[in-house]
């Protein structure tokens, strides 16, 4: 009997240790990563993901985390699905994440309105729902540095350009080809704004999901139609088929313009040599040579820490992911600033990402200098309408083909914050903002 | 020795007929409803929103499809799609009444479910087995096809998704992100029990009976008196109404927002497989089906890392994708009849235990 009570009393005794373990651990604080390895967005999720996690393994490695406090983080696989995406959410919500990285326009919708309720950002780079902008809208949502309407501005600019100024536009005709889903439809109406505005003609080639790599019906309106320019916005499998039959059919690629999420360097290099002058608008350029990605090869990569395979650091989608990491990173820093505490919550980090400022000095200081533009989110605007470039293959790797410029803002802010009333209209009651933007 | 029934004398017709004549499986199945019932007391808000919820609500669909492929016989690839029609009916009926109680919507969504099942399931009077599977996968991408481009059915978002929007019912929220856990669970478990009830009733009823003679011989089933048109229509209604029900409940109580996507076919064959490894034609293994597919690969993602075995994250998504299926394969040569019948063989080995006669 003594002996039970002594082995019962001993394996509890050794339970407590073992919970309490963590809790006796140095600072920290958790992210999780949702990213999809797996499924038929694999090839562009991938890049991503290593981007990410290799960032904040080098910020650990090298700093010791972000001013003494390490990023503890895990990924959680959703495979692009939006019934894991929630999965991952919950769990993330129970491990008390700072911030949320969806990753698919899909669950980003998901989350927008629980991010309120349960008090996690939600950081959608680039991604997810435009209108979430409007920060007096959505308080917790984030998607710097550019809409997809920024996006989609800025390729009609450039078009516009190369035709000999925006009247050069009236009469062509550009071709829309899209992944048929929110994210692909999501720009229609503002090309039918600019369509209207400059007098071009927008012909649709929509791509059914579970159609993405056969696209060969699409590809042969557009050999009859003979549209101009054709704009792409496609993500996963679809991007390397578009780029493969674009090339089949003798598309002149240096017209045929992706969307950044169409700009990975494996979806230009599945069309050969024939890619060569495909171009995809961009907010990062690519390249390993900045300070920060060889502290990452150097400390993370060539250390065997992580499964990033050497050649991927620097390519187009790997920079992004480093990216997306960066913004997280710089949120916390800035979070730490403001609230004076070490170990930040996630309405803490809210807070962040809401003055979130990288300027060259400290793009510099990062060790990313050139790699991106410097950016900054305000109260009233989570994505910030930056600067952009569009990017050319040449067969080998991505190189600029123009300086950054803004994209149309002035067209971009009518249709966004119509689109956040009407959202929170069709939402309502939707929870108004507790602490009002500064009036500016 | 203890499930046994010996002694237990019925007495009157309502006792004979009563859907648990046995009753240790009266007291086993108050014993479950209490432990659903006190669930939340013990769950975290992870449990109960991204395991119990979706569980219940994929049981009620699988419940549903069971009803056509497994009483009816008519083998069906439209599951997810009939789903979609619920939820977006819902999303419609919630956004256009918006004062009405949001259980009515859920309730009514169904109804609109039953016709878009009825007129796809017109071509099963002609036609059968595969060629059935082919019509139904016609709707699958018919009715997918409808949720992408008919914008009036998502209110013309610019986002092409339905959100849900919060509502009360006698004044807790129960849908949209501000309802607890709690909340939503309750109310859908009250929906699944009060249907799987219904359900139950119906199949041991004349009606439950005619498809399943329609199932077993069609001809046979003609010549004693059965009408084709009437049997094979009405499990086609009563199945989508149920998947219907499903769906927006998938929507409303579980995801919260969906993309047409969610209802695509893999929601289909997520479905179906259920209803094949629970086993075809029974209630209980729609249950087990939902919780084999859904549960088990949850348990085996947060399970493992738990146990303290350090693998990434893609990792243990494909050791436990493949983990179920090499147990979906032992399970089907097992019991090719699915998880039911090892069930009912377990219950008979345990009516005579210890003592076995044979």
């Amino acid at each position: 009997m003594r002996m039970r009570t002594l082995l019962a009393g001993s394996v509890l005794v050794g339970l407590a240790a073992s919970f309490a373990a963590p809790a006796l651990a140095e600072d920290s604080v958790y992210i999780q990563l949702p990213t999809y390895r797996t499924g038929p967005y694999a090839g562009s999720g991938i890049h991503i993901a290593n981007g990410m996690s290799d960032y904040l393994a080098m910020i650990n490695e090298r700093d010791g985390g972000v001013n003494g406090v390490k990023i503890a983080f895990d990924e959680c696989e959703t495979g692009y699905d939006t019934q894991k995406g929630v999965e991952c959410y919950e769990q993330a919500k129970a491990k008390n994440t700072l911030v949320f990285n969806p990753w698919s326009t899909g669950i980003t919708l998901q989350v927008i309105p629980k991010s309120s309720v349960d008090k996690i950002p939600v950081l959608s780079m680039a991604y997810g729902l435009s209108a979430a902008a409007d920060g007096n809208t959505f308080p917790w949502v984030f998607n710097p540095p550019d809409t997809y309407w920024d996006g989609l501005s800025a390729i009609i600019k450039y078009i516009g350009d190369q035709e000999g100024g925006m009247e050069g536009l009236k009469g062509k005709k550009i071709g829309y080809i899209f992944l048929d889903a929110g994210y692909g439809r999501e720009p229609i109406p503002l090309l039918d704004n600019l369509a209207q505005k400059y007098g071009f003609e927008v012909l649709q080639y929509p791509v059914p999901g579970k159609e993405m790599q056969n696209q060969s019906s699409q590809w042969l309106s557009i050999r009859r139609d003979r549209p101009d320019y054709v704009v792409m916005w496609g993500w996963g499998a679809m991007n390397p088929t578009a780029v493969k039959e674009a090339v089949k059919n003798r598309f002149d690629m240096s017209k045929f313009i992706g969307v950044w999420w169409a700009g990975g360097d494996e979806d230009a290099r599945a069309g050969g040599a024939g890619a060569k002058g495909y171009k995809s608008v961009s907010f990062n350029n690519v390249g390993a040579d900045y300070p920060a990605l060889q502290d990452i090869k150097k400390l993370v990569v060539d250390a065997g820490k992580s499964h990033t395979p050497a050649n991927t650091v620097g390519e187009n989608l790997y920079n992004r992911g480093v990216v997306n990491a960066v913004y997280m990173v710089e949120a916390i820093r800035i979070a730490q600033e403001m609230t004076g505490k070490k170990v930040i919550n996630a309405e803490d980090m809210r807070v962040g990402l809401e003055n979130l400022k990288i300027d060259e000095a400290r793009l510099e200081a990062i060790g990313l200098k050139g790699m991106i533009a410097p950016i900054e989110i305000t109260c009233a605007n989570h994505s910030g309408h930056h600067s952009l470039f569009i990017q050319e293959w040449d067969g080998e790797k991505w190189t600029p083909a123009t300086d950054w410029f803004s994209p149309m803002t002035e067209e971009v802010t009518p249709i966004l914050m119509q689109a956040s009333k009407d959202y929170a209209t069709s939402n309502a009651p939707w929870p108004t903002r507790e602490d009002a933007c500064p009036a500016n | 020795m203890f499930y046994r029934e010996a002694g237990q004398y019925k007495t009157s017709y309502a006792a004979d007929q009563q859907i648990f004549p046995i009753r240790q499986d009266r007291i086993g199945i108050a014993v479950i409803l209490v432990i659903a019932l006190l669930l939340p007391l013990a769950a975290s808000e992870f449990m109960l929103s991204a395991i119990a919820i979706p569980f219940l609500v994929l049981a009620l669909a699988t419940i549903g499809l069971n009803i056509l492929t497994g009483y009816a016989g008519q083998l069906s690839l439209g599951t997810g799609a009939f789903m979609g029609v619920g939820a977006y009916s819902c999303y419609k009926l919630v956004t256009i009444f918006p004062e009405v109680n949001v259980i009515v919507h859920i309730l009514l969504s169904g109804t609109f479910a039953a016709a878009a099942g009825v007129v796809f399931g017109l071509p099963s009077l002609r036609i059968k087995g595969l060629y059935l599977a082919v019509t139904t996968l016609a709707a699958q991408f018919f009715l997918e096809w409808c949720f992408i481009r008919i914008p009036w059915l998502y209110n013309y978002n610019s986002s092409g998704a339905i959100e849900v929007p919060g509502r009360e019912v006698f004044g807790t929220l129960i849908t949209g992100p501000a309802a607890s856990g709690t909340a939503r669970y309750y109310v859908v478990l009250a929906i699944v029990v009060v249907m799987t009830l219904l359900i139950k009733n119906l199949i041991r009823g004349r009606v439950g009976r005619q498809w399943m003679m329609i199932r077993d011989m069609d001809i046979a089933a003609e010549l004693m008196g059965v009408r084709p048109l009437i049997a094979k229509l009405s499990a086609f209604a009563v199945s989508s109404y149920v998947c219907g029900v499903a769906g927006a409940m998938f929507v409303f109580f579980y995801l919260g927002a969906s993309e047409p996507a969610v209802f695509s076919i893999t929601l289909s064959f997520q479905v179906l497989f259920m209803a094949i490894i629970g086993g075809l034609g029974s209630l209980v293994g729609s249950f087990f089906g939902a919780a084999f597919i859904w549960i088990l690969p949850i348990l085996l993602r947060v399970g493992l890392p738990a146990l303290g075995v350090d693998v990434a994250a893609e990792t243990v998504f494909q050791v436990a994708q493949m983990v179920i299926g090499a147990l979906i394969i032992f399970f089907l040569i097992v019991e090719p009849h699915g998880l039911a019948r090892l069930w009912a063989i377990g219950k008979e080995k345990l009516r005579v235990w210890p003592f076995p006669y044979a």
